[in-house]
């Protein structure tokens, strides 16, 4: 790994809910182009992990180096490192009162990125990325849940980021919609995308991640590459937690 | 009685309250002021509102603005607390009670610091009703507080309140009635006046009625379309 070039260090995070110790001690390295699926069972932390990345939740130990600077230092100003860093949410959270194309030129247009016209621009080169050119008008009410998420995938893209959190993306869809997502999903990770996914699509982690981790009582109990984290599991946890969901 | 008499009783009368010494004018200057006071009332109630229910829902959700919370938390006790007219009376005789200004700036000031209190509830109510969600997406994205609020969460929460927020400057128009006392000259003391004069109390003060009924109703009829409008845009 020490020719990669890492994007993001996680050394000894903490995060305590009053008394409840969520996270407890995480140290990892996420490298450019990696796609990183983190599973665990509900509760685990690991999506607790994923918000602490780009501060949704604020650490209460620990630091995260993104592209070199602490991010948790208060000093530090988190709107401009948080534009690099992408994020998609189980529930979309798409922006009801904006058209679609709104939706993805805000921020841009917001933060000065882009002028209006190079945000539209980009909106409807990214609508037909995602297969939705002709949505550009309609409203998130007017979407299906898997269209919705393709939308939050481009409004996240349109930044540019240089790397893309997934917090459990296909988890509030109908099942018919989640391969829609997933597909999207694999191409962004082979146009060379670096991902941190939580996810609980086993097939997705094993077939498109470069490496998945195992998070159980707020400590990574294991990581691996997928071919040898499915096969050869060495975690009792882990065991346990496989032969219940696959 | 037959017919004809109580058709020239009703001439007569209407012809005293209204048309001599043209004292229809006195409803219609009354109402001007009425209105004027309103529409400032409103945006002093609007502006103060907002800041306060920023200020403690960003509290309520983070923490931050510990000490401009308490001073917004005094305020609404306070305003909440007291009536409305006694409001007014120290706004009138204390604070503006050295210094000659023009009443119109009393009325409105004490009448929307008022009403912001109200107005600043509702909006908060409709801020914290706002998914947090929202907030996320919008911060994830990179934007800041302000931005996010202004951009995501403020119309969002002003469209899902603004039946509660048209209510209460329906309750403000009526509770204007009061600014007689201060010496102004508003629609119900035009009212008065008149009944002063002509020792009749039904046609002055049923015309009040009617017109103070009127403007209640435009309002409701503009908000009930408005909100539809801003409903069916986004399905």
């Amino acid at each position: 790994m020490s020719d990669k070039n890492v994007l993001i260090q996680v050394k000894d995070l903490k995060k305590a809910f009053g008394t409840n110790q969520v996270l407890d001690g995480i140290t990892t390295d996420i490298c450019q182009g990696e796609v990183v699926a983190v599973i665990g069972p509900s509760g685990s932390g690991k999506s607790t992990f994923l918000r602490s990345l780009n501060l949704l939740e604020v650490p209460t130990g620990g630091q995260i180096l993104f592209e070199g600077t602490d991010i948790t230092d208060p000093k530090v100003d988190i709107n401009r490192h948080r534009q690099k860093i992408g994020m998609v949410f189980q529930q979309f959270n798409l922006f009801p009162h904006k058209t679609v194309k709104q939706n993805i030129m805000l921020a841009p247009v917001e933060l000065k990125l882009m002028t209006k016209d190079e945000a539209s621009k980009k909106a409807d080169e990214l609508l037909a990325r995602v297969g939705l050119p002709d949505k550009a008008n309609a409203y998130p009410d007017m979407l299906s849940g898997g269209q919705k998420q393709r939308i939050a995938i481009a409004r996240s893209l349109a930044m540019n980021p240089d790397v893309m959190l997934f917090d459990e993306p296909t988890s509030a869809l109908d099942p018919e919609m989640v391969g829609e997502v997933l597909e999207l999903m694999k191409e962004l990770a082979q146009s060379g995308m670096t991902m941190v996914v939580v996810t609980h699509e086993m097939g997705f982690a094993r077939e498109v991640a470069t490496r998945v981790l195992f998070i159980d009582d707020g400590k990574i109990q294991e990581e691996n590459t997928p071919e040898e984290f499915f096969a050869n599991p060495k975690n009792p946890r882990l065991k346990d937690f496989l032969s219940k969901v696959l | 009685m037959n017919n004809p008499m109580i058709l020239a009783s009703v001439k007569e009368d209407f012809y005293l309250n209204f048309i001599k010494d043209d004292r229809y004018l006195w409803l219609l200057d009354g109402l001007k002021t009425t209105l004027i006071i309103t529409v400032f009332a409103v945006i002093v109630g609007l502006i103060i509102g907002f800041l306060v229910a920023i200020i403690r829902s960003a509290h309520d959700k983070s923490g931050s603005f510990k000490i401009l919370n308490a001073i917004c938390r005094v305020y609404l006790t306070v305003i909440r607390g007291t009536p409305t007219m006694i409001q007014l009376l120290i706004m009138n005789f204390v604070i503006f009670g050295a210094v000659s200004i023009n009443k119109i700036i009393v009325g409105g000031l004490a009448f929307g610091i008022n009403s912001g209190a109200y107005v600043a509830e509702i909006v908060r109510s409709g801020i914290m009703s706002i998914d947090q969600g929202q907030t996320e997406a919008g911060r994830s994205l990179g934007l800041n507080f302000s931005q996010t609020m202004r951009l995501i969460i403020i119309p969002q929460a002003f469209k899902n309140v603004l039946p509660a927020l048209v209510n209460e400057f329906i309750v403000l128009i009526k509770e204007t009635s009061i600014i007689g006392y201060i010496g102004m000259m508003d629609l119900t003391k035009g009212a008065m006046l008149i009944q002063s004069r002509t020792y009749n109390a039904f046609w002055p003060l049923m015309a009040a009625a009617a017109i103070y009924l009127v403007i209640v109703g435009i309002l409701t009829w503009g908000m009930n379309k408005l909100e539809r409008r801003l409903r069916t845009s986004e399905r």
